[in-house]
């Protein structure tokens, strides 16, 4: 047999690499992608060498067979009251609708449950803003819910108080016209706590109410307010836009928390046929932080956050819907010229079907260019609508006149309903400070965090799993936030709050119920439950469309007179993928999801472009000091291709002080140089090299496979991710095929035909994939994936089946990216199988690479046999940890802590144990449940759609088609018949079943050339 | 030199080596057979909470499988009743008998009875009864005669050679769906047959493969 030929040289001439390392070549990254694991990873780590292991072992095993000739007795617990007899069935999921809400954006969720316990969340299909997707954050918050150091007590100065202490003490203040109190609150998205709302101003109408959220959507009123003199909610519709213009906005990831945006901008980018060739939309972004919408953009132009205001004045003004102002002379910078030349063109060429949006953490001035420049475009691509909830006071000037108040000794009464505000308020507004001058300060929260700690009472807020309420999106349509569980740890709303402030104590259920019968005409009854069924309240008017028009002098007028930036280092702020702003600090799922484009897992950095780290002499690791007047903090520095020059991006929501355990002492608390003028971005910082290191656990060399080490001087390109421009692509189909030389293959053993009944199989569009990690999450959820923990990821121990792996491509100072979700590729001829000494792991059948866990012994050698590394090794019992109890209050039983963590389980999947080899199977655990209802409906076949696997049916690109390939009229048969479908490594002769749609960009012949 | 240890003394030696080697053989062939699947896990028969007789309920008064283990053929757990299930009769049979004291207790109190479970797979095999019942597998197969029974004990191993044998031979467990919770049915035909009629009809295609059953 002669040595498989590999192709030296991919035609497109394109070369990728996932970190500086790899691009440079280094003999570091040489040996890591040399070994299966990384040094040290198969040590054991907890003081025991493999002698003193091996004594016990043998000890214990002497003790175990005196024990195990006992069975152990197990009770059977037949269910008594709360179900509904005839509809409950013991270990069967159901499925309730719900709400959730965070920064202003509102999805509609599906929650599964099973046996009362949730277990996991999905998008409602039948929800406008999900469409069946649900995000990354969105899914763990199911995690979030069974948090053992959650809040779980009132406290009263730091002590241990009951509920009724609390409404003992709320009776003694005297409230009267209410002139001393105020109320603070997370963005409000709630009819009926809008509603309190209005009841309380008016009961007591000298008090005040302030919406304030670390990352929301005041800017974006804010600027409407500015082009149209009135608050408008932006609807921009991606779906229909053929030329798309990002200002900083990175709407397919953190600056739209809700599948919303992804789920309409990728209807354009989807290729089905010939035809879709021709449709497909064409993205520019102009942003300073490498987001995943730059990564999918065609064009990006990377310039810090205070540039992209001058950018948007030179486009209008090129555009001719605005004079121009603040002319500089663009000749000094061709590329950003030339960009916006071509920019100006397209957008012009595509009239009614261009849009320009802005991002949330743009000044009101750019929003209200960013709707100018639509208007003069004549876009029919976005629409605008008026709030239906009261959006008076928000924001960062809200926050600021109430902290003067408090200061002031104003206020005597304050009632924070959610959130963190000490942690996340901008740091000179010293919110701490002016917290403990209020003498009455009450604060409802999800944790016992920074501001529960500075308050004088703090009562354990709802999850929102728990508790009745209800959301609307930000168009008007309203949902009900239907509870799946009673309140573990004894939790209250916001309403419940507001409404026992008001004198009219009420459950959140009575609150929800008698607002939404009051709206609804005919039958009560079936309005209600059909609202709960469909997740979406029929019948109640949303916001009408409304047509305005933008004011180019006023708006002129305000950006003249905005102070121009200082000079020195930008530092730009955004939410973090993993913890948000945090509220996710403690959540161990979320933690451990490496970012889309750093690969990092627990933890921030300060990301800086390749040439300002060259240019100040700091390295990746190197902890810095960031100062500017009387702010100050200390970050790890992280190299970020692609990232803006003189500007430096830092993740909110890490360096928490008063969390669980999970998320303390995690990363660097960027809020302690944000401030209220510098909310999102501002310039003039001075940075210094401290001289310490920091270790960040980024997997982005983890898992590498695109390179094969043929010799010690030759490294050679493998094609793993293929990608084309619509052009070439149309002109050459074949393109992708051939940018691997795959030699006629002989097998030594049999080639086994799998042509009858189910054969399943996977194709991932890489076209239409953002990297948003939403199939990461879903798939941890689904499969019981366990967290490991930071010093575990540095040993290359993280266990997800599915990982996201994120190319580079280009010039170091600004390349292009390429994600590919990388799941188990089910190879009919599996590598992995053939070494198995225990035939742990076989082939099923119906194509899968099935795994048998309590067969498997731990060799590892399927691993080490997988081209792919997408087996995973469980080294630790990561699955325990903690001996605590906890309790939960009516049920008698004191829960061990990972007992309450343990419900989050779903019991259809093994929760494997240390020793043993883990991988994607395809959620089989689906398809049999559903070959079992198929049966028992006495069906022969199973329908197409009828199997989704967790990450594709999550997925808010629908990137993933997953089903029966032997039969060629399935979705995923049909997108595996495009010329541009193609199989990672097949010139090893493993035919996998998951196969890749390569990358089709779409940019402008006018910028390429 | 006078001999300390007799000639003889060799013998003890020798037979001292083979109880030694006999004993160690003896013991791991009896580890072996006592925890066998078929000799640890069949006849188990724990002691209930309360005394209920399945010969007496299914047996004599012929009280079908599917009126109090009601999940059986729609779900993959088969129900255990509730207290209320047996309150529904015994509200007015037997409402004074001391043995059903603990019942009356557990209606009253509104606690769960904790019934020892006697057939338990472990817990990384996903059994499912919908799945089994419904392609015509009957109660008998795996339980055994229930209805014979006065305390349920474990009748078959339930160890995995055992579910494969009829998984890669179902035919003489197949058996018409409506017949499947009638215990004492004798078929007029060889059951082999039958059942293969009915495996052809209904395409019963039981998996072999680990997917199948782990997960």
């Amino acid at each position: 047999m002669s040595l498989v030929k590999i192709q030296t040289a991919n035609p497109t001439g394109k070369k990728y690499w996932r970190s500086l390392n790899d691009a440079a070549d280094t003999p570091e990254f040489r040996d890591f992608v040399h070994r299966e694991f990384p040094t040290h990873a198969t040590e054991m780590l907890d003081g025991n060498s493999r002698r003193t292991v091996l004594k016990l072992m043998a000890a214990s095993l002497g003790l175990a067979g005196l024990t195990a000739c006992r069975r152990p007795v197990e009770h059977i617990l037949p269910a008594q009251s709360g179900v509904e007899a005839d509809l409950y069935a013991p270990g069967e999921p159901f499925f309730y609708t719900t709400v959730h809400s965070m920064g202003g954006h509102v999805t509609g969720l599906t929650v599964e449950t099973h046996d009362g316990r949730p277990t996991k969340i999905e998008g409602n299909p039948d929800h406008p803003h999900s469409l069946g997707s649900a995000t990354a954050l969105e899914q763990a918050t199911v995690l979030q819910m069974y948090d053992p150091d959650r809040s779980q007590k009132v406290l009263n100065g730091g002590k241990e108080a009951k509920f009724a202490d609390f409404e003992g003490a709320l009776k003694g203040i005297s409230l009267g016209d209410g002139s001393g109190l105020r109320f603070l609150s997370e963005t409000v998205t709630s009819p009926t706590l809008n509603d309190l709302r209005s009841q309380a101003l008016k009961k007591f109408p000298k008090a005040k109410w302030a919406e304030y959220d670390p990352a929301s959507r005041d800017l974006e009123l804010a600027g409407t307010s500015l082009a149209f003199g009135q608050q408008l909610y932006v609807h921009p519709h991606f779906d229909q836009a053929s030329v798309i213009l990002a200002l900083d906005n990175d709407f397919l990831g953190l600056d739209s928390p809700s599948p919303f945006m992804t789920k309409l901008y990728s209807k354009g980018r989807r290729v089905e046929s010939e035809e879709d060739l021709d449709k497909m939309n064409r993205l520019y972004a102009v942003e300073s932080q490498f987001s995943i919408t730059g990564a999918n953009a065609d064009h990006r132009l990377r310039m810090t956050g205070a540039e992209v205001k001058q950018f948007a004045i030179d486009l209008a003004a090129a555009l001719g819907a605005m004079p121009a102002l603040n002319v500089v002379n663009n000749a000094a910078n061709d590329k950003r010229a030339k960009f916006l030349a071509v920019l100006v063109k397209d957008l012009k060429s595509a009239g009614a079907k261009a849009l320009v949006s802005a991002g949330p953490r743009q000044s009101a001035s750019v929003q209200a260019l960013a709707a100018l420049i639509n208007q003069s475009l004549g876009s029919t691509c976005v629409s605008y609508s008026k709030p239906v909830i009261d959006k008076s006071s928000i924001g960062v000037d809200a926050l600021k006149a109430l902290v003067g108040e408090m200061s002031a000794g104003q206020v005597s009464t304050l009632v924070i309903l959610g959130g963190n505000p000490v942690y996340t308020a901008p740091a000179d507004l010293q919110f701490g400070v002016a917290l403990s001058k209020v003498q009455n300060s009450i604060h409802l929260g999800l944790e016992a965090d920074e501001t529960a700690a500075a308050s004088k009472w703090h009562i354990p807020e709802a999850h929102y799993l728990e508790a009745w309420g209800d959301q609307a999106t930000s168009d008007g349509t309203p949902s009900i936030q239907q509870p799946v569980i009673q309140p573990l740890f004894g939790g209250k709303t916001a309403q419940e709050v507001v409404a026992l402030l008001l004198g009219s104590p009420a459950s959140a259920h009575d609150i929800t119920r008698n607002y939404y019968n009051a709206l609804v005409a005919g039958n009560k009854e079936q309005a209600w439950r059909k609202a709960l069924n469909d997740g979406v309240v029929a019948g109640v008017k949303t916001a009408e469309a409304v047509k305005a028009s933008a004011d180019a002098k006023k708006i002129a007028a305000a950006l003249q007179a905005e102070p121009k930036p200082a000079a020195g280092i930008e530092v730009g702020f955004y939410p973090s993928s993993a913890v948000w702003d945090g509220r996710f600090a403690n959540n161990g799922w979320m933690q451990e999801t490496p970012d889309p484009m750093t690969k990092l897992t627990w933890g921030n950095a300060a990301m800086i472009s390749p040439a300002t780290a060259k240019k100040n002499r700091i390295n990746d690791g190197d902890v810095i000091s960031i100062s500017k007047g009387g702010v100050k903090m200390q970050a790890a520095v992280m190299i970020q291709p692609g990232h803006a020059d003189e500007a430096i991006s830092i993740a909110l929501g890490y360096g928490r002080q008063k969390v669980g355990r999970i998320g303390k002492d995690i990363g660097f608390n960027a809020n302690l140089i944000r401030t209220a003028d510098g909310f999102w971005f501002s310039s003039g910082f001075a940075i210094a090299d401290t001289g310490e290191r920091h270790l960040h656990a980024t997997t982005q060399e983890h898992g590498a496979i695109n390179q094969v080490i043929a010799s010690a001087e030759r490294q050679n390109d493998r094609p793993i991710v293929r990608e084309a421009t619509v052009e070439e692509y149309k002109k050459e189909p074949k393109i992708i095929e051939e940018m691997a030389e795959v030699p006629e293959l002989q097998g030594i053993y049999p080639q086994i035909v799998y042509d009858k009944g189910y054969q399943w199989g996977m194709a991932i569009d890489l076209t239409s994939c953002t990297g948003c990690n939403a199939c990461i999450v879903a798939c941890t959820s689904e499969n019981n994936i366990p967290v490991v923990g930071k010093d575990q990821v540095l040993r290359g121990r993280e266990m997800h089946w599915l990982r996201m792996d994120r190319y580079y491509t280009g010039d170091e100072n600004d390349p292009q990216v390429v994600e590919q979700p990388l799941p188990c590729m089910q190879c009919e001829n599996a590598p992995c199988e053939n070494v198995c000494p225990v035939q742990a792991t076989a082939h099923s059948p119906e194509g899968l690479n099935d795994m048998a866990y309590n067969r498997c012994v731990g060799t590892r050698y399927c691993a080490n046999n997988c081209p792919f590394k997408v087996r995973h090794f469980n080294f630790l019992n990561y699955h325990k940890s903690g001996k605590e109890t906890t309790t939960i209050p009516g049920i008698s039983t004191r829960l061990a802590e990972e007992e309450l963590v343990g419900l989050v389980y779903n019991p259809d999947v093994t929760v494997r144990m240390r020793g043993v080899m883990e991988k994607c199977t395809y959620c089989v655990q689906r398809i049999e449940q559903a070959r079992i209802h198929a049966k028992v409906d006495g069906r022969r076949e199973i329908k197409e759609g009828e199997v989704k696997t967790a990450c594709q049916q999550t997925c808010p690109a629908d990137a993933i088609s997953f089903g029966n390939i032997n039969d060629p009229n399935s979705k995923v048969s049909k997108m595996k018949k495009q010329e541009r479908n193609y199989a990672l490594l097949a010139e090893l002769d493993i035919r996998p079943r998951t196969t890749y749609l390569a990358k089709l960009r779409n940019p402008n012949p006018e910028l390429t050339a | 030199m006078a001999v300390i240890f007799p000639k003889s003394s060799d013998i003890i030696l020798k037979v001292l080596g083979a109880v030694i080697g006999l004993g160690a053989v003896a013991t791991v062939a009896a580890y072996t057979y006592y925890t066998w699947p078929t000799v640890i896990d069949t006849g188990y028969q724990p002691v209930q909470p309360i005394p209920y007789s399945h010969k007496l309920h299914a047996g004599e008064m012929g009280i079908d499988c599917y009126y109090c283990h009601t999940t059986v053929y729609k779900a993959n757990f088969a129900a255990v009743p509730s207290q209320a299930a047996c309150m529904k009769c015994h509200e007015q049979v037997k409402k004074d008998s001391p043995r059903l004291e603990p019942l009356r207790k557990a209606a009253y109190e509104g606690k769960p009875i904790p019934w020892v479970q006697v057939h338990r797979l472990p817990d990384y095999v996903y059994f499912s009864h919908q799945a089994h019942v419904s392609a015509g597998v009957s109660c008998v197969s795996c339980h055994g005669r229930v209805d014979q029974m006065i305390e349920v004990r474990q009748e078959k191993p339930l160890n995995m050679a055992w579910c494969l044998e009829c998984h890669r031979n179902p035919a003489p467990n197949i058996r018409p769906a409506e017949l499947v919770t009638k215990l004492d049915w004798v078929p007029d035909r060889d059951p082999a047959v039958i059942g293969a009629e009915i495996i052809k009809q209904k395409h019963i295609e039981p998996p072999t493969n680990c997917s199948g059953c782990h997960r």
